[in-house]
């Protein structure tokens, strides 16, 4: 199957490692996931304010680009599919207010006038975990050639994946997804109290003690519950729980290191694929040495 | 040909209003008017982008960008010029560069507030694709920078719209370079012939040529290869 | 006692349009407070500026919470009324920028952070927090 699949800026710079895992791993389970040939930033984060026309146009451009791959039949629904849990957020969000709101529609729509057509409001935006979900998990076992066994991994759902309530892809308070998934490829999932808790976010920019504070707090909680290493969704978290490890040691320096992988990472590792699709070279701390350890590498 | 035959359209150059002709571009109804452009005036042939203004059609609210030496007058034109765009550029070392993404964020972080709306592309006086590029520069695709912006004139009519308060033309113009630094790298030939040059190769026929006097390079001159 | 002033009216009015919340269905439980990751930034309480917005106050603007928001919406699941005090830290937020007012500068960040960071981060900083 041929799906649309929007990047996001990071994908393409500081998380290539997200994107090669995603690519190579979506191809075992026969899902092409295949790019715009033009798109732009998406402008995270979805912009609150009633009255905002103007940040709607960014995501909703990217729309656009969907319903053109279909009219050209480069996909094979209107359906994109998108990794990064901003992305997804933004997209989503932007979608909805294009297709609930009649003015906002209209103004966009001009907006776009350069377009050969505006944004008709056709398209379903996914993250590539509900992709998978729809797909079904015994689909995803079945490719696994390598069971993670013995990895304890705690699943990180950080916030925009779930929140606000109607957009999240799971739900708000007691979500199984990730844990589904790190199931069907045959890991130890590790549930822990902070798994839902936010990460800091943007404030990783100005206020990074406040981002190591939170990150020590949710990492901390992780390793009590026995994990050996976090999977997450977001390169913005992975961020902040991963590299950012080297300023929780600036406040807490007996911090040993938690390694933080994507989850397709896990993914693409489960169906025995080689490094460039694994890619966790790429990462901070290195997960290498404890997947070694665990027999996995 | 007599001045009242002449087709005579009206304009407003800076709300002064002048009769000219028709068939003139911006530039030069301008000066039929008596202005004289001591700034803001440079090739005349639509490639240097120091003529760039800011005028408006008779009846319509819309604020249009062209190139005062390329467009045409129309009648009820609105003009005001735009002598200089007074950018910052940043200075860098070219050959210290990285051909990544993270480049551009380094010298031109405003890149990361564009908002894709294409008010850039609508003022650019050449075309060009200027969302397209910025996008591109963000994502660190140097190629489609540079192949995008190819033929910008850093006019400065994008900069002064852009809301995010991004200079496009300065983000063209280190993809460009990049580009020719990095992805595409130096031409073959040019290093052979600087190897040559270093070599000697050409010691002898530049000596030759200094000892010649006027006659004999007008005759070496005449008589050379040429294409027919 | 504090009570509601009349001429604090266009204020609360402003904020309700603006973020487009039910800002009176608010009693106060401090559910939205508990759930918030930043409250150790914070000098007023979410719930508390959402009282201030209730009562039309424009101090609201003035706090260093509506800034160390990081929108994550814990506060919109937990509201047992529904209400998205996200959306409402957002309004507040909006109504300072829009006059020209930027909470960050992209000229204090050095190139080696430039370098660094996540375009993603650069880029939701730079939303959240510039006009």
């Amino acid at each position: 199957m041929k799906v649309a699949y929007y990047p996001g800026c990071t994908l393409k710079t500081t998380a290539k490692n997200f994107e090669a895992s995603t690519l190579a791993s979506a191809k075992e389970l026969g899902i092409d996931l295949v790019e715009p040939g033009r798109w732009n930033c998406c402008g995270t984060v979805h912009a609150l304010a009633k009255d905002d026309v103007m940040h709607h146009i960014a995501p909703l451009r990217n729309l656009l680009r969907v319903e053109e791959m279909k009219a050209e039949g480069k996909v094979d629904d209107k359906k994109v599919v998108t990794l990064c849990a901003m992305c997804y957020n933004t997209l989503k969000r932007s979608n909805q207010v294009f297709k609930d709101d009649a003015d906002k529609r209209k103004k966009v729509q001009e907006n776009m006038e350069n377009e050969a057509a505006p944004y008709g409001g056709s398209v379903e935006v996914l993250h590539l975990l509900e992709l998978l979900r729809e797909q079904g998990w015994d689909k995803v076992s079945g490719r696994v050639t390598k069971p993670l066994k013995g990895l304890k991994v705690a699943p990180y759902y950080g916030c925009l994946l779930l929140r606000p309530r109607g957009t999240g892809l799971d739900d708000a308070d007691n979500p199984t997804i990730m844990e589904d998934l790190l199931k069907a490829l045959g890991a130890e999932v590790v549930d822990f109290p902070y798994k839902l808790k936010c990460c800091g976010s943007y404030h990783t920019v100005q206020m990074k003690e406040a981002v190591a504070d939170l990150s020590y707090r949710i990492l901390d909680q992780a390793k009590r519950a026995g994990a050996d290493i976090v999977a997450t969704a977001c390169p913005l978290c992975e961020y902040n729980l991963g590299p950012r490890q080297a300023e929780i040691r600036k406040h807490y320096p007996s911090f040993g290191a938690l390694p933080v992988v994507y989850f397709t990472q896990l993914m693409a590792l489960a169906f025995g694929l080689g490094d460039e699709s694994t890619a966790f070279g790429a990462n901070t701390p290195d997960p290498r040495p404890l997947l070694k350890e665990r027999g996995l590498i | 040909m007599m001045e009242k035959d002449k087709k005579m359209v009206t304009i407003y150059v800076m709300g002064k209003k002048h009769r000219v002709p028709a068939d003139l571009t911006i530039m030069k109804a301008m000066e039929y008017a008596g202005h004289q452009f001591r700034r803001g005036a440079g090739c005349r042939g639509g490639f240097c982008g120091s003529c760039a203004t800011i005028y408006r059609r008779k009846g319509s609210y819309k604020l249009l960008g062209a190139l005062a030496c390329q467009k045409m007058v129309e009648d009820g034109m609105y003009i005001a010029q735009i002598p200089f765009s007074p950018a910052e550029k940043k200075t860098y070392k070219l050959d210290e560069l990285k051909a990544d993404a993270a480049t551009f964020l380094v010298y031109y972080p405003e890149i990361a507030r564009c908002l894709a709306c294409n008010t850039c592309t609508k003022a650019c006086p050449q075309d060009l694709q200027v969302m397209d590029f910025v996008q591109a520069a963000l994502r660190g695709d140097i190629t489609t920078v540079a192949k995008l912006s190819f033929d910008c004139l850093s006019c400065g009519l994008c900069a002064v719209r852009c809301p995010a308060e991004i200079v496009p033309y300065n983000v063209g113009q280190l993809g460009r370079r990049l580009y020719s630094r990095y992805v595409v790298g130096p031409t073959e030939h040019v290093l052979v012939r600087v190897q040559e040059v270093e070599e000697g190769k050409f010691d002898e026929e530049i000596k030759n040529l200094r000892a010649l006097d006027k006659a004999g390079l007008k005759k070496l001159y005449d008589a050379r290869d040429m294409e027919a | 006692m504090l009570s509601f002033k009349p001429e604090n009216r266009a204020f609360r009015d402003k904020v309700k349009e603006l973020s487009g919340e039910k800002i009176d269905l608010c009693f106060q439980c401090g559910a939205c407070s508990s759930g918030c990751p930043m409250t150790q930034e914070m000098d007023y309480l979410p719930s508390k500026v959402i009282r201030m917005t209730q009562l039309g106050l424009e101090e609201a603007l003035d706090s260093k919470t509506i800034w160390v928001c990081t929108t994550c919406f814990n506060c919109e699941v937990r509201c047992p009324r529904g209400i998205d005090i996200a959306n409402v830290m957002e309004a507040l937020r909006t109504m300072v920028l829009r006059k020209k007012y930027n909470r960050v500068n992209l000229e204090d960040l050095t190139a080696e952070e430039l370098r660094e960071l996540p375009q993603i981060a650069i880029v939701s900083n730079q939303r959240k927090l510039t006009a």
